[in-house]
């Protein structure tokens, strides 16, 4: 298919489930949120631009990209062939004529074959160019486990990008996050890796159209006393449950999630564990230099004098992300939660 | 358009300049180089002799440790400036890091053409204000941004055209692979321009392709040309072609230059360990400058004005060079932390804050031990 052939073809009739303008407050889904972010800053930006793999046509294998090619048509909704690297590298060209290219990777791990476009063309160019080039390219990638799914289906791949400087790196937890922070991203000037937690993707709430506070801010879902449950992404919703659980038992745990991996609000983080004294992390990334570690060493830093206690960590194990029917092993859940809990209140060794 | 290869392995090596300098016909080529005068042949030697005496001047730099490295073009100048004086100013290159001519061409000032290899930045030149990219040093990555630039123009309904310089080597990466697919689905303006330099560091081109490389790009819907890229007048006749085919909708054009790196891959390297010593010499015979000399000479051309004229050019830029090189200031040392975001990032910042005490903290005895 030539690109004189994709222009002149008629734009696929739109089938009437098009997300009207979001101008009050409306309960979507996580993903049909996004992809109301999507649509608004494709509106508000000529130079939005999307690329990915069945993104088109099918709207995405989580939809989320619904409806948006028969709208804006395949200048703006670009299916790509399969290849990751290339994905990104053609953002990168993109980038250089003054578009803001949002891709799509399919599935975490999937991420991989992109992995050097990413940390060794975007994260660098603006620092190679000393500030003379930008890259607006935002990378969605639904992240984590709990489907059920193949291998390379349910990674949680972040801390590769945290490491990696020149990239902001965000995680959404909910539909009004997924709308506002999805904008927000696309906005940035610097290239943001946008997580988006796939088994939450149809899980709906309240949005509005607002563009919210800074992505860069961590948000207290639960107030709380005793312990710091600090977690970003799917978990977010089990550590709400956690601490709903543990004030069963009397304890108070504040739960914050962090939003935005790179930078992390260590203010926000900061000014609740001089409250509690006690911190607990949670992801379902393997622990050896994941997140958890480096936030619990840099809280160590800043506030050592305030912790009554050794940070616990609850992660994924150390291993390849197992089959389907161990991933409930794998994957911090509630229990486990409650477990760093208590260890970090000293009531369970 | 015979010899525009839709199709099977394309062989046959295009010339217009025999290495003797006799003028050869083509009938595919010739037009796109009809037009041109004495005076135009003049300046592509002119613009060959400077640059190579840059590039000889650059490694006499680094042997007086003036530079930490330098990748020598020797040997690709036709290659180089017969496709680089084919561009228009609106279109956009994307090379790797041997393309020195290349910027040469695109306005690049010579001394900031060596910023990167003494030191001081790493990008030598703004990619917007020259319409050519910082150089890929990562092998063929550059060429999905060329493609990508060039859907980009589709889908802005400019003809300028993308042109992707990268070398044999490179045709072995993924990348590159990636690009001729994309290019092709997509019917991008974007030419690849593969030198064919016979070497990969030490690995000769036989061991990234059994077969010719031009071959490749048919396969993949991209037609392709072969031609001698010691050859002024093919490179730049071929290079015109497929200029043209991009800006008229024709979609992406494959060109392998058949040149040779006479010289190291980079002044880190020996070749005598793995390159035998006829084959310099054959090449050698192959010069593109010796070539287009002659062709000059027996056109009357080659007078002692223009041999003076030239090597005055010349002169001037290795001056110029060796002072800018040497004059070339080192970078704040807070510049470390600078630009690694467009916008304030509240880690990069803090550990700016932190290093600047840290520097500011020697301050009162200028960092010395009292």
């Amino acid at each position: 298919m030539t690109i004189e052939t994709i222009r002149s073809s008629p734009l696929p009739a739109a089938n009437g489930q098009a997300p009207v303008p979001l101008t009050e407050t409306t309960t979507l889904t996580l993903a049909k949120a996004i992809n109301a972010g999507l649509r608004r800053a494709m509106l508000d930006d000529p130079k939005v631009v999307l690329l990915g793999e069945d993104i088109g046509a099918l709207g995405g294998v989580f939809r989320v990209t619904s409806d948006l090619l028969a709208e804006f048509g395949p200048n703006r909704v670009v299916d790509t062939p399969l290849a990751e690297s290339a994905i990104i590298g053609t953002a990168v060209g993109l980038a250089y004529r003054g578009y803001r290219p949002v891709c799509e990777i399919q599935f975490d791990g999937f991420i991989f074959p992109g992995f050097d476009q990413i940390v060794s063309q975007v994260a660098r160019f603006h620092y190679r160019t000393q500030g003379a080039l930008r890259m607006p390219i935002t990378i969605r990638v639904p992240f984590g486990g709990g489907i059920g799914a193949a291998e390379h289906h349910s990674e949680s791949p972040e801390a590769y990008f945290t490491h990696t400087s020149g990239l902001r790196v965000v995680a959404v937890s909910n539909p009004q996050d997924a709308y506002s922070l999805i904008r927000q991203a696309i906005a940035s000037d610097d290239p943001v890796l946008f997580f988006e937690p796939k088994r939450r993707y149809h899980v709906a709430g309240p949005v509005s159209p607002q563009l919210g506070e800074s992505f860069e801010r961590a948000r207290v879902v639960a107030a709380g006393t005793d312990v710091t449950l600090l977690t970003y992404g799917a978990l977010v919703s089990t550590a709400t449950d956690a601490a709903l659980a543990a004030a069963d038992d009397g304890i108070s745990v504040e739960v914050i999630d962090l939003r935005s991996l790179s930078p992390i609000d260590y203010a926000t983080v900061e000014a609740s564990i001089r409250k509690t004294g006690r911190l607990v992390v949670t992801h379902e990334a393997s622990r050896s230099g994941g997140l958890g570690g480096e936030i619990i060493a840099e809280v160590t830093e800043r506030c050592f004098d305030y912790l009554e206690a050794a940070p616990v960590r609850v992660t994924g194990f150390d291993i390849p992300y197992p089959t389907a029917k161990l991933e409930g092993h794998h994957l911090p859940d509630l229990d486990r939660m409650l477990d760093g809990v208590d260890r970090v209140l000293g009531r369970r060794r | 358009m015979n010899t525009v290869h839709t199709g099977g392995t394309p062989d046959v090596l295009l010339q217009l300049l025999s290495p003797a300098g006799v003028r050869l016909a083509d009938a595919d080529l010739d037009p796109w180089v009809a037009e041109m005068t004495g005076n135009d042949l003049a300046a592509l030697y002119r613009d060959m002799v400077v640059v190579r005496r840059i590039d000889a001047e650059a490694t006499a730099l680094q042997r007086q440790g003036e530079l930490g490295l330098w990748p020598p073009l020797l040997g690709q100048e036709a290659a180089q400036i017969g496709s680089g004086r084919a561009l228009r100013a609106d279109d956009f290159v994307f090379s790797s890091y041997r393309e020195n001519a290349v910027a040469w061409c695109r306005g690049v000032a010579p001394t900031d053409i060596l910023r990167v290899w003494r030191g001081t930045a790493q990008s030598g030149w703004d990619p917007l204000v020259h319409r050519m990219a910082t150089p890929s040093i990562i092998i063929g990555a550059q060429t999905l941004h060329a493609t990508g630039w060039a859907m980009g123009a589709r889908f802005d309904g400019a003809d300028s055209v993308a042109v992707a310089y990268f070398g044999d080597g490179a045709t072995s990466e993924g990348d590159v692979n990636e690009a001729l697919v994309f290019a092709a689905s997509f019917q991008a303006p974007v030419v690849f321009f593969c030198q064919n330099n016979h070497w990969a560091i030490s690995e000769p081109v036989g061991l990234q392709a059994r077969a010719g490389i031009a071959g490749r790009a048919p396969g993949f819907g991209i037609p392709s040309l072969r031609i001698d890229g010691n050859d002024i007048l093919a490179v730049m006749a071929a290079t015109r072609l497929a200029l043209n085919r991009a800006r008229t909708g024709g979609g992406p054009t494959f060109i392998e230059a058949v040149t040779y790196r006479m010289g190291p891959h980079t002044t880190a390297d020996d070749p005598t360990r793995y390159r035998p010593a006829a084959e310099l010499e054959e090449w050698a015979k192959k010069d593109p400058i010796l070539r287009l000399g002659r062709l000059l000479d027996s056109l009357g051309l080659l007078t002692p004005e223009l041999e003076a004229e030239t090597q005055a050019v010349a002169d001037a830029t290795a001056a110029e060079l060796r002072a800018g090189c040497i004059g070339l200031p080192d970078p704040e040392p807070l510049t470390v932390l600078a630009n690694v975001y467009a916008t304030p990032h509240t880690g990069i910042d803090r550990q700016r804050a932190e290093y600047a005490a840290y520097l500011a903290s020697f301050e009162p005895t200028g960092g010395k031990d009292s």
